[in-house]
């Protein structure tokens, strides 16, 4: 009942921060619009608009037409459609937005797409083959390692390339180089037998 | 966020000439700092150049020294074969810093660039010297818990965050740098500056002078080193306080000392002091004490950071007492 009652009031809590944000944004669209013409002198005349920017993502190519400050999370989610990868924090703070870039884990949010057109990115999306889950998605499932699930894709990412890393032993060392990815839900306990499970399993993480 | 130009420099020399001519361009590297800051308008540069294609991520032997190339990126140094045997203490500090998605884009040139986490600092709405020189400091007055205790001014006392730097520094680093007037190079220890009167300055480097490499000289202590990191949470924060210690010991008899303290100073902060009282003596708790109250001697807390005088001293001791233990 008590756990309910938290659940509902964190719901409650994202629904005003979301509408919040929402609102901010819109304030700061509003502005960034009115401000664009006012300021343009200030501003050099050279600065461009949009770019041509080609990103392979989980095999395929997608050319984007957008601006350099695009965040390669925001390209993703916003340009391509590939809504797996979550915004959290939007600092490097949460791990939400974990993707592989040339199979190693970085947060997209603190990144620039711009800056990955001659690499190699998987996501969430492009983990599983067909209807054959990944090793690390199926051991989630198995051990029940999510709750809301907004952290998981972030977490799986990581957890993927933690493992093809090697340097995690013991379940010290799988919570220590988890810890970029935080969970709200606080479903720690089971994202590390998860990641174990695979670790042990010496099932090939590989992507 | 504030747009910009965007273009790729492929040689170092091709880097320089793009960014010197603008007082308003800036490198991009990992983009971990930068980036944040620029989220939050701390930083509107109106040009940027990407250095990720430069060929400066390579750490090799050199006849006296260990270069490493300033786009390696955190992780690769941190797992480095030789970093881990003859320089523990940076391998540590790498690896308590930030998180391995962070550490996987983080290079060595911009961790010794990034800024302060002085959440003033990063709150545009609030007085900053640093941000916004003669506005005023906002944590001198405020809720200072994570500033500093050592190298503050009436200006400002906001700590340096960077974990290794703190290593480098206690390991004599040398900064290599290009510059438009050319090649320079410069030991850590004078890189970063106190704020004194002029906070915004930060470091000795020119606008458009470009890392190339960081270089560690062969040293008798770096083997006999450790990285021990405070903080509120057991992983993934940035330190209260941190000590960098490298000791010889010959016969029991301390012959050479290295020590440097993260999360109390203004800038990656040698403790000479501290060194000096450990010259000669024997390694023991005694001696382990001295240094520690030696190191911070000089320290002016503020009014809700003064536990960190006593947590460095007992960093320090415990940082010792390891490294004095090491066979
Ligand atoms: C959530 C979070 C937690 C963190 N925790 C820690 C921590 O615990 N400990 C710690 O030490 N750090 C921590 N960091 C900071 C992180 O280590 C730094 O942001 C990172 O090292 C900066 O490197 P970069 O390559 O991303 O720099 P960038 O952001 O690309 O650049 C930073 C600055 O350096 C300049 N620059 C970069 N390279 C060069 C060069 N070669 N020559 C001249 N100028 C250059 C850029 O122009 C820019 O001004 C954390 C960061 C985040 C976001
Ligand atoms: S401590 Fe320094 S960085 Fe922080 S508000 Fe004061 S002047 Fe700014
Ligand atoms: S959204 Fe990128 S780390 Fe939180
Ligand atoms: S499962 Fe809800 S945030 Fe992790």
């Amino acid at each position: 009942m008590k756990f309910r009652l938290r659940r509902r009031r964190l719901g409650q809590l994202m629904l005003v921060s979301t509408v919040a944000a929402t609102f901010s944004s819109f304030v700061e669209k509003t502005v960034a619009q009115t401000s664009a013409t006012k300021t343009t002198p200030m501003l050099k005349s050279s600065i461009s608009e949009t770019m041509q920017v080609t990103l392979q993502v989980n095999g395929t190519k997608h050319s984007l037409q957008i601006e350099p400050r695009v965040t390669l999370l925001d390209a993703l989610r916003e340009y391509i459609g590939l809504t797996g990868s979550k915004k959290g924090c939007d600092h490097g703070q949460c791990g939400a937005c974990t993707v592989l870039v040339d199979g190693q884990r970085i947060n997209s949010c603190l990144t620039f797409a711009i800056m990955h057109t001659d690499a190699a990115i998987t996501t969430i999306e492009g983990l599983a083959q067909g209807d054959n889950l990944h090793p690390m998605q199926a051991a989630f499932l198995a051990r029940d390692a999510f709750q809301c699930g907004y952290c998981t894709p972030g977490q799986i990412c990581s957890a993927v390339s933690l493992v093809n890393e090697g340097h995690a032993k013991s379940d010290d060392e799988i919570r220590e180089l988890m810890s970029g990815n935080i969970c709200r839900c606080g479903a720690y306990p089971n994202i590390v037998a998860a990641v174990r499970d695979v670790l042990e399993g010496k099932k090939d993480a590989a992507v | 966020m504030q747009p910009f130009n965007y273009k790729k420099a492929r040689q170092a020399e091709n880097a320089v000439a793009l960014v010197t001519p603008d007082a308003e361009a800036s490198y991009l590297a990992g983009g971990t700092s930068l980036i944040d800051l620029m989220k939050l308008n701390v930083q509107t540069p109106t040009e940027l150049v990407d250095i990720n294609p430069l060929p400066l991520s390579k750490i090799e032997m050199q006849s006296n020294n260990l270069r490493i190339g300033a786009m390696a990126r955190n992780s690769d140094v941190a797992y480095d074969a030789i970093i881990q045997k003859r320089y523990p203490v940076l391998s540590e500090a790498l690896l308590s810093g930030a998180s391995p998605q962070l550490r996987n884009m983080a290079t060595v040139g911009g961790n010794l660039l990034q800024r302060t986490r002085c959440y003033y600092f990063r709150d545009t709405s609030m007085p900053c010297n640093k941000r916004v020189p003669g506005s005023g400091c906002a944590a001198i007055e405020g809720y200072n818990r994570i500033h500093a205790i050592l190298g503050g001014s009436d200006r400002c006392i906001a700590t340096h965050p960077s974990d290794m730097a703190v290593a480098m520094v206690a390991l004599d680093a040398v900064v290599q740098t290009r510059g438009p007037n050319g090649a320079r190079s410069i030991p850590l220890v004078d890189f970063h500056l106190v704020p004194g009167e002029t906070p915004e300055r930060e470091t000795v480097l020119q606008h458009g002078e470009l890392i190339i490499a960081v270089d560690l000289p062969a040293s008798p202590n770096a083997s006999r080193s450790h990285y021990l990191k405070v903080r509120d949470r057991a992983s993934y924060a940035f330190a209260m306080a941190s000590v960098a210690a490298a000791l010889d010991i010959q016969n029991g008899i301390i012959r050479s000392a290295r020590i440097a303290l993260g999360g109390v100073g203004t800038k990656p902060w040698r403790a000479y002091d501290a060194e000096k009282a450990l010259l000669n003596q024997p390694a023991n708790q005694a001696a382990f004490q001295a240094a520690a109250n030696a190191a911070v001697a000089g320290a002016k807390p503020q009014k809700y950071n003064g536990f960190k005088v006593e947590l460095a001293k007992r960093t320090i001791v415990k940082a010792l007492t390891t490294v004095g233990g090491m066979a």
